[in-house]
């Protein structure tokens, strides 16, 4: 399976309207060899594209695709610049973690702590909600909340 | 019944004030006990310090805020508009921690996110923010002012006290949801077919895992609350004095509770934290810590509890709880919960802490650096909670 190999990165892209009408992704496997699965995606009204997206290969393959992505103008933002966690704020009580999808938020079992790792993160912003401290912050989307 | 070990509270009084007390946390007591039995456990340890913080929704501040001549007899209060009950006299006036602001959608787009309620202006105050006070009264000869509003600090309260009518649950419930969607509860999002098990409490770090039956703990216990220094005024609301037990006289239900009692002036929002649950409402997360004395054996036994000795029931959100069956699904103990992974209905569901194991730990050893550094003295319970 793709899906358990070792080198996997979550990315946000983004779409200028003139090329979210194309097919661009689609060659991060045909080109690429990379495998994918899209978490969240989304044309505004203005035809900007927006996609979450988990990718899968060889680390090369990654980033020349990634080179492939800014020459078609596709703007590609780490998924750690979209979500944060106040560590002042957190008191680790482990709620979150009842509902966060891809496990980013976990309790380690030994300090009883709540990690929180931004590689596993989609940004799904379920736990903005979730957190009773609202210790976890998600930065909006061109200013679309 | 005669003990091997007996000492008294003034006995330990004098060992704390010398510098000479043995005090451990009760996560350390646990493996002391286990190590070298009850009977040279009590004759080593003076106090078990025991912490917990969590959610406690029967909390809240009962406060006085001066006049301001015309002098007043206010029958409505809000703070930051989150209402008050204001049937007391002149400007007193309890805030308690669920209730929301008055403008709140509440659950009108389910689920609601509660954002600001009683529990976060309680926060707000001890963070030394400045809370808008709104007052309106009919008028009296006595008590001509028919209105107020001004910001207030918790410094210029004449009175505020955290007032907590039910905390420190015993035990409690897991909770988990047989219906086929979503729900959205006081315990937190509860997945369809038991995908998730919530629980709350510290385990063996809790007060009243410790003192199963009351026998230290009762009214005019000296604790830690919120950071500062409180009281148990006695049994809490709904409390349970007659649970079914373990072997070891654990509740296998929620059972015991207490009400306490504290300044809020001096207490530490770290403690303190409004807290918003999706669906649910506000609520206020509070840090209560209670020093148990060692008098004897039997003492060293109950705060030898480890968390393989406490069975917690399970219950459906879904549908019993809500109609008010009181059906247990089963028992698990707090030892598989803190694994992550617990068995409800015969398949593997994951468990979800709602108690902060961390925080708790802290309010412990907060408490013991208190007692060691001979800042904090125990006192003797006036009046038995009681527990059979």
């Amino acid at each position: 399976m793709e899906s358990e190999s070792k080198y996997k990165k979550i990315v946000y892209l983004t779409f200028p309207p003139d090329v979210s009408n194309k097919p661009v992704v689609c060659n991060l496997t045909r080109l690429y060899d990379l495998c994918f699965n899209i978490l969240k995606a989304q044309i505004t009204p203005r035809q900007d594209g927006h996609m979450t997206i988990e990718i899968f290969g060889d680390p090369q393959a990654f980033e020349d695709a990634m080179s492939y992505l800014k020459e078609h103008r596709v703007k590609v933002h780490p998924i750690t610049q979209k979500i944060s966690r106040d560590e002042q704020t957190c008191v680790h009580c482990g709620m979150c973690t009842a509902l966060c999808p891809t496990r980013a938020l976990a309790v380690d079992t030994v300090t009883r702590l709540v990690v929180f790792d931004p590689d596993k993160c989609s940004a799904c912003g379920i736990c903005t909600n979730v957190c009773p401290v609202k210790a976890m912050e998600v930065f909006p989307e061109n200013g679309n909340h | 019944m005669s003990h091997e070990v007996t000492k008294t509270i003034s006995e330990i009084n004098a060992r704390i004030k010398s510098g000479q007390a043995v005090v451990v946390t009760a996560r350390e007591m646990t493996d002391i006990v286990r190590a070298k039995g009850k009977v040279k456990a009590a004759r080593e340890v003076d106090v078990v310090t025991t912490g917990t913080f969590s959610p406690m929704c029967s909390s809240g501040m009962l406060f006085n805020f001066g006049q301001e001549p015309p002098v007043m007899r206010a029958s409505k209060v809000r703070l930051n508009n989150v209402q008050c009950h204001a049937g007391l006299a002149a400007v007193d006036a309890y805030l308690g921690c669920t209730e929301p602001r008055r403008d709140d959608p509440l659950n009108k787009v389910h689920p609601g996110t509660f954002k600001y309620g009683g529990g976060h202006v309680i926060e707000d105050l001890l963070r030394g923010k400045a809370v808008r006070l709104w007052c309106e009264s009919y008028v009296t000869d006595c008590y001509p002012r028919a209105a107020l509003e001004k910001d207030i600090t918790l410094a210029g309260l004449k009175t505020a006290m955290l007032l907590n009518p039910r905390n420190c649950y015993q035990n409690y419930n897991v909770a988990v949801n047989l219906t086929s969607r979503i729900i959205y509860t006081y315990m937190g999002p509860l997945k369809p077919g038991a995908k998730n098990a919530n629980f709350a409490t510290a385990g063996a770090l809790s007060p009243l895992f410790n003192d199963p039956y009351f026998r230290t703990i009762g009214l005019g216990t000296k604790i830690f609350l919120g950071g500062a220094v409180g009281y148990v005024l006695g049994a809490g609301t709904q409390h349970d004095p007659k649970p079914k037990r373990t072997e070891r006289g654990l509740p296998l239900s929620a059972a015991g509770t207490l009400m306490v009692r504290g300044d809020l002036k001096g207490m530490n929002p770290r403690y303190v934290r409004g807290v918003s649950i999706l669906g649910y409402g506000c609520s206020l997360a509070v840090g209560v810590g209670i020093p148990i004395p060692i008098l004897n054996e039997d003492m060293a036994f109950f705060t030898g509890v480890s968390d393989a000795d406490i069975l917690m029931p399970v219950k459906d959100y879904g549908h019993d709880y809500p109609q008010g069956i009181p059906r247990v699904l089963g028992h698990v103990t707090y030892e598989e919960l803190l694994s992550g992974r617990v068995v409800v209905n015969g398949s593997e569901t994951a468990a979800v802490p709602l108690t902060s194991l961390s925080m708790s730990l802290e309010v412990a050893q907060k408490l013991k650096e208190w007692i060691e550094k001979g800042e904090f003295t125990l006192t003797e319970a006036q009046e038995r909670i009681v527990s059979e």
